[in-house]
């Protein structure tokens, strides 16, 4: 995993183990603070008369753990400059204090840029999977790749 | 007020703007998104992006932030003026998120929210599914940011 990834070395069907992070009930209810704080992020006897049943965390935060996951496993080896979107994002379940969420990602595409020759685009399934097994989030988007021998 | 059935297709609602510091972007940056780009001048210079500029995520994080503290305002009015308060529930997710230019440190961009569709749901029935076109402004009038969201919202009582 730790080796340097350019747009060539991607290829369609290539699935890609991104890692874990578990998150603690502190970390849900400091994120959702910040950004998301409503009663079903921050308070486990307020969550529970909600449709989400019991503290979970923000849909944001598992957000930002899935790209955590993704810069330190994955972007941070690589030519990346950046994506221009998300076409499609799901929150399934809930991700509840001490769940450890392991992350994988389906290459489903890969598509060399027709304007620019040093850079090609690379199509990701990607799923946030719980300690259980069960899909919590999951997304496909395009990200930028570097080619080889082609300066940043 | 505020109840699923209160909604109509074309209600646009402003949330606020916010002006994203260097310090901010570097923060949420180095705890979620430590890419050179976003931690930086020095590390994005070297990019495409050219300057310091914040996360997708963080972009889309403030719009939850200032979404949050439109609904709180306006929850306190109506119940101000005692009148009955729907709950918004969660969301199943989002559609079509667009980072359509850099956040660039400095930048204040202006969010607001665009009613488009109106669901009943059918496996809650006490509730609907409302979806929005989110977007954010900057301060030159650049569309820089827009999401098709959908949430819960509670239906009036019966």
């Amino acid at each position: 995993m730790t080796t340097f990834r350019h747009f060539e070395d991607f290829h369609a069907g290539e699935v890609i183990d991104l890692g874990r992070k578990t998150v603690s009930r502190a970390e849900i209810i400091e994120f959702a603070s910040e950004f998301d704080a409503q009663p079903f992020h921050l308070d486990e006897e307020a969550a529970r008369k909600t449709l989400l049943g019991g503290l979970a965390a923000s849909g944001w935060h598992s957000c930002a753990i899935f790209m955590r996951l993704l810069v330190d496993n994955l972007l941070a080896h690589s030519s990346s400059e950046g994506a221009p979107g998300v076409e499609k994002l799901k929150w399934l379940r809930p991700v509840r204090p001490d769940d450890t969420l392991s992350l994988s990602a389906t290459v489903t595409e890969v598509k060399p840029s027709s304007s620019r020759p040093t850079r090609g685009s690379v199509h990701f399934a990607f799923t946030l999977t719980n300690q259980h097994g069960e899909p919590v989030m999951t997304l496909g988007n395009w990200i930028m790749f570097g080619r080889k021998g082609a300066a940043a | 007020m505020t109840h699923f059935e209160d909604f109509k297709v074309g209600d646009v609602t402003e949330l606020g703007s916010y002006t994203f510091s260097a310090e901010e972007i570097v923060r949420f940056a180095s705890a979620y998104d430590p890419q050179p780009f976003h931690l930086s001048d020095e590390g994005a210079r070297a990019s495409h992006f050219g300057r310091l500029c914040a996360s997708g995520w963080h972009t889309a994080a403030i719009w939850m932030k200032l979404m949050v503290a439109f609904q709180k305002r306006h929850a306190a009015r109506l119940i101000a003026e005692g009148l009955p308060l729907g709950r918004l529930g969660p969301s199943p997710g989002f559609d079509d998120m667009r980072w359509l230019k850099p956040v660039y440190a400095g930048d204040t961009i202006s969010y607001s929210a665009r009613v488009t569709g109106l669901a009943e749901s059918r496996s809650r029935p006490e509730w609907g599914l409302m979806t929005m076109i989110n977007e954010g402004v900057n301060q030159d009038g650049d569309v820089v940011f827009s999401f098709v969201g959908h949430v819960f919202v509670e239906r009036r009582p019966a």
